[in-house]
């Protein structure tokens, strides 16, 4: 019998730390080589690893949601033959764990629970757990020791009908005298309306933590400058139909994105300074000559950005099929780190959900963000008539630091002009 | 002939059946019951109870071969023997004061008994052919409680060596070398017999896994015992017919290889079965679920006034579901109101060590959507285990993770059938995590590791 040690392995380039967001197996369980023991999170991609041999869980380094230095040890396994760890060695210190102060900005971020100890670290105590009385979900079986329910089944009553204020809900005697006494209803207020007490407790971890710190340093860190303007976007609406009609079969579907993406490719030419990175504590700006164009997309985990490299040397297609593949990756869960990072500027939408005007928050470190919001038919006085017209704003916000209110001005009327004569997308 | 006119009548004496007309009894329903034989039915006859009594001469035998060996609590014994005749007719003792005493029951509670075969005529009326011939009995509500039978395999047919767990129960010596054919718990529990009594004993199941109802953790301390008593334990291996002369099991090993076990006797314990022929069944239109007479949660059947307990309604069957339905169905016809509402039915394996099972083990709980928390107590580090010997196994708790109420218990060790009680009370309570954790239980005990269990799953467990 030896003991295996397995440190937390590189799994990213340039990643120095990784925050641990599952555990797969617990201590005692037997693993077999190449069962995956646990997740960890890098950046914005979360990464399995998995056993290299075959063994039993005896010693774990560290909590789920505790961040792990690459390098740390992570799991002990107790295996057949000599481990690769000597015996009598000192026992393992507890992970040293990346310290907010030496973790990546920002500074005010949280340090995660410490655990110093080399023995497993006890699971905390558990979540609070609701007391009182809440209400027991829809179809959920009633909980009543046997001579509550004997009672209300020989009053007629259903049980699933009265409020339990036990522990976990449980129906008691005095429950039921409750009911009786309200002539056969629960202590509810008015209306069958209950009071909900409960407070449930979610750890901000994983890629939820990521997400609220990219937010917050954005918010803290970059004066916004927010821009709305108003598209007139019938003739491209009328452009998309057709192209998507007439090649329905054959290509991808085409959505006003691909059409914004290419007429940024071209506003950018003329304001490069949009496409940007900052890096402001070495006080330079990286003006990036390709269009690495950020999509903001909902998944199931939060908010991640999949990323269509070089915008200005794909067609109108192609951008169509990138965005389209990022998006399931992303949504899947499949996407790659490199696809999830590396944008120079970045598109926000709500689809359908677009609202008239939001303020987008830029993708720090860029500098630029474009927002498209709720697509409308509005009527629009043409000089001698209302006219219904196929209408839609962008709301866009800039780092002010570096981009002057002009510049975002242009750059944004330079896209309305572009969308609302979408030929001029098409000609160079 | 005679004509019985009663309110109730119960068709099968066992442990459902005596219940319910004992308890039809005592709320004044003029009740009859018909029986083919003794009073008790599997359980008391050829079940529970003989087998425990086989298991317990059984284990005080391995003791005192234990003790004629080296033992560490420093006893010595000469070498045993045992008689098993002997052991039989002690057993038998058991039995008949138990069906003698379900008689009186059902006296005192002015049951009237019929013996013998009843076949329903109707949905109403029974023929039943007792000693004086054939009684008619008509009721107003029939209760179906015909129990079940162990299944046979139709290429090793039950007779001379190829025995059930009937016949192995009256054995006039421990047969030489006994082949199982089935890991179940029955299987097991007289594979265990056998083995400390001194046969060479081997086991035959054609799945991966012995008592494939549990989960490996579980199985797994009854699997080491197995090795010690030196059981050969054949997984995946089918049996395929008697050898010829009949004293061995022709089998087909996992690697599909053909080889002959010699065996002075087979024992089949592949199931059993719920017994829905012979009793004019054809005469009735009850609906059917699967092999099984279905009910409903009152234990009625399609027919009116016609219900069904026990075994012959389905899994699990056990005595205490047919006892418990019993009850219910007697008070049902009795007008009270009752339907099943039992949060969980205990399982017990009376293996060496002994596995206990009520409620929802971790992946049935899963399975039912529920975010769960479990974590089990080791009995090796129980003072108590210590001083019985018996430190191998645990009590495992399974509670909802949100409000932390207890959705199952687990056990495997030794004599841990009777901790099912604080189990079964458990859950019918509705009891959270924290209410076990927050009751004493008494030092030394292995009730403390149920007890630590819980603190263990809510994560502060003090021993360990």
């Amino acid at each position: 019998m030896g003991e295996h040690l397995i440190k937390l392995p590189d799994v990213g380039e340039g990643v120095a730390e990784a925050e641990l967001v599952e555990w797969m197996v617990e201590i005692g369980a037997n693993v077999r080589e190449d069962d995956v023991l646990a997740a960890v999170m890098t950046d914005k991609a979360t990464v399995e690893i998995p056993s290299p041999v075959e063994g039993k869980i005896v010693w774990q380094g560290g909590n789920i949601g505790d961040v792990l230095a690459v390098g740390s040890p992570l799991i002990r396994l107790e295996v057949d033959g000599e481990g690769n760890v000597k015996p009598g060695a000192a026992p393992v210190e507890a992970a040293p764990k990346v310290k907010a102060e030496e973790s990546l900005a920002p500074k005010a971020k949280p340090a995660p629970k410490q655990e110093q100890k080399a023995k497993p670290a006890p699971p905390k105590a558990a979540a609070p757990v609701q007391n009182g009385a809440a209400p027991r979900a829809e179809g959920e079986k009633p909980i009543a020791p046997p001579a509550v329910r004997k009672r209300a089944a020989e009053s007629g009553v259903d049980l699933r009908r009265v409020i339990g204020s036990g522990p976990a809900g449980r129906i008691t005697h005095e429950d039921l005298d409750a009911y009786f006494e309200n002539g056969g209803a629960s202590m509810r207020s008015g209306g069958g309306l209950v009071r909900n007490t409960t407070v449930t407790d979610i750890p901000v971890i994983g890629m939820r933590r990521k997400i609220a710190e990219k937010m917050a340093i954005a918010k803290s860190r970059i004066p916004h400058i927010t821009y709305v303007e108003e598209v007139d976007v019938t003739a491209l609406e009328d452009l998309r139909k057709q192209l998507n009609e007439s090649h329905s079969v054959s290509r991808a579907k085409l959505t006003i994105l691909p059409f914004l993406m290419r007429a940024m490719v071209k506003a950018i030419a003329d304001q490069p300074i949009v496409n940007a990175i900052y890096d402001d504590e070495a006080g330079i700006i990286h003006q990036h000559g390709g269009c690495h164009i950020g999509v903001a997309a909902q998944t199931p985990g939060g908010l991640m950005v999949p990323v269509v490299r070089h915008a200005e040397a794909r067609d109108i297609w192609d951008c169509a099929e990138e965005v389209s593949r990022l998006s399931e990756a992303a949504k899947s869960g499949s996407a790659a780190r490199d696809e999830l990072s590396g944008s120079t500027i970045t598109i926000t939408s709500l689809g359908a959900l677009g609202g008239i005007v939001t303020t987008p928050v830029i993708n720090h470190p860029e500098v630029a963000i474009v927002g498209i919001n709720k697509m409308q038919v509005l009527p629009k006085w043409d000089g001698q008539e209302f006219r219904p017209r196929k209408v839609m704003n962008l709301s866009s916000s800039f780092d002010h630091r570096v981009v002057d209110g002009w510049n975002a001005a242009v750059f944004i009327q330079r896209i309305k002009t572009l969308l609302e004569n979408p030929a001029m997308i098409f000609i160079d | 002939m005679a004509i019985i006119e009663c309110k109730v009548l119960v068709v099968g004496a066992g442990p459902g059946g005596y219940v319910a007309a004992i308890r039809a009894g005592q709320l004044g329903l003029d009740t009859v019951i018909v029986e083919a034989k003794a009073h008790g039915g599997t359980c008391l006859n050829v079940g529970c109870i003989p087998s425990k009594a086989l298991i317990h001469a059984a284990d005080e035998f391995e003791k005192a071969t234990h003790f004629a060996r080296a033992s560490p609590l420093g006893i010595k014994a000469a070498k045993p023997t045992i008689d098993l005749k002997q052991t039989v007719a002690w057993k038998d003792a058991i039995v008949n004061r138990l069906t003698t005493g379900v008689g009186g029951l059902l006296k005192k509670n002015k049951v009237k008994s019929v013996s013998g075969w009843a076949t329903f005529v109707d949905g109403k009326t029974v023929e039943v052919k007792t000693d004086k011939g054939v009684e008619v009995i008509r009721a107003e509500k029939v209760i179906i409680a015909t129990g079940s039978a162990p299944v046979e395999l139709p290429f090793l047919p039950f007779g001379g060596n190829v025995i059930s767990s009937t016949e192995a129960l009256n054995l006039g010596a421990p047969p030489k070398s006994l082949v199982v054919v089935g890991a179940g718990y029955i299987g097991l529990e007289m594979g265990i017999a056998f083995a400390k009594l001194g046969s060479k004993v081997t086991v035959v199941e054609a799945l991966k896994n012995i008592l494939p109802l549990y989960d490996k953790e579980m199985t797994r301390p009854v699997a080491k015992k197995l090795k010690n008593l030196g059981v050969d334990v054949l997984l995946g291996a089918k049996a395929k017919g008697l050898a010829k002369g009949g004293k061995g099991l022709e089998i087909e090993t996992a690697d599909g290889k053909a080889e002959t076990i010699a065996a002075d006797k087979i024992l089949v314990t592949v199931g059993r079965a719920p017994l829905t022929q012979g009793w004019g069944r054809e005469n009735l239109v009850l609906d059917m679920d699967g092999k099984f007479v279905k009910i409903d949660d009152q234990c009625r059947t399609s027919m009116n006034g016609i219900y069904a307990i026990g075994d012959v309604t389905g899994e699990p069957m056990l005595a205490h579901r047919a006892m418990a339905q019993g009850e219910m169905v007697a008070e049902i016809i009795a007008g009270e109101n009752r339907s099943w509402d039992k949060v969980a039915i205990a399982a017990i394996c009376f293996t060496d060590p002994e596995i206990v099972s009520a409620g929802l083990s971790p992946d049935e709980a899963k399975d039912a959507g529920y975010d769960i928390i479990t974590k089990s107590f080791p009995f090796s580090a129980n003072g108590r285990a210590m001083t019985m010997e018996a430190e191998d196994g645990f009590i495992r708790i399974v509670a909802r993770k949100d409000n932390h109420l207890v959705l199952g218990i687990q056990a495997v060790g030794g004599g841990v059938a009777e901790l099912s009680a604080s189990f079964g009370l458990a859950l019918e309570m509705g009891a959270r995590l924290e209410d076990i954790a927050g009751t004493i239980h008494a030092h030394p005990t292995q009730g403390e590791a149920f007890h630590e269990a819980s603190l263990r799953t809510l994560g502060h467990a003090l021993h360990i």
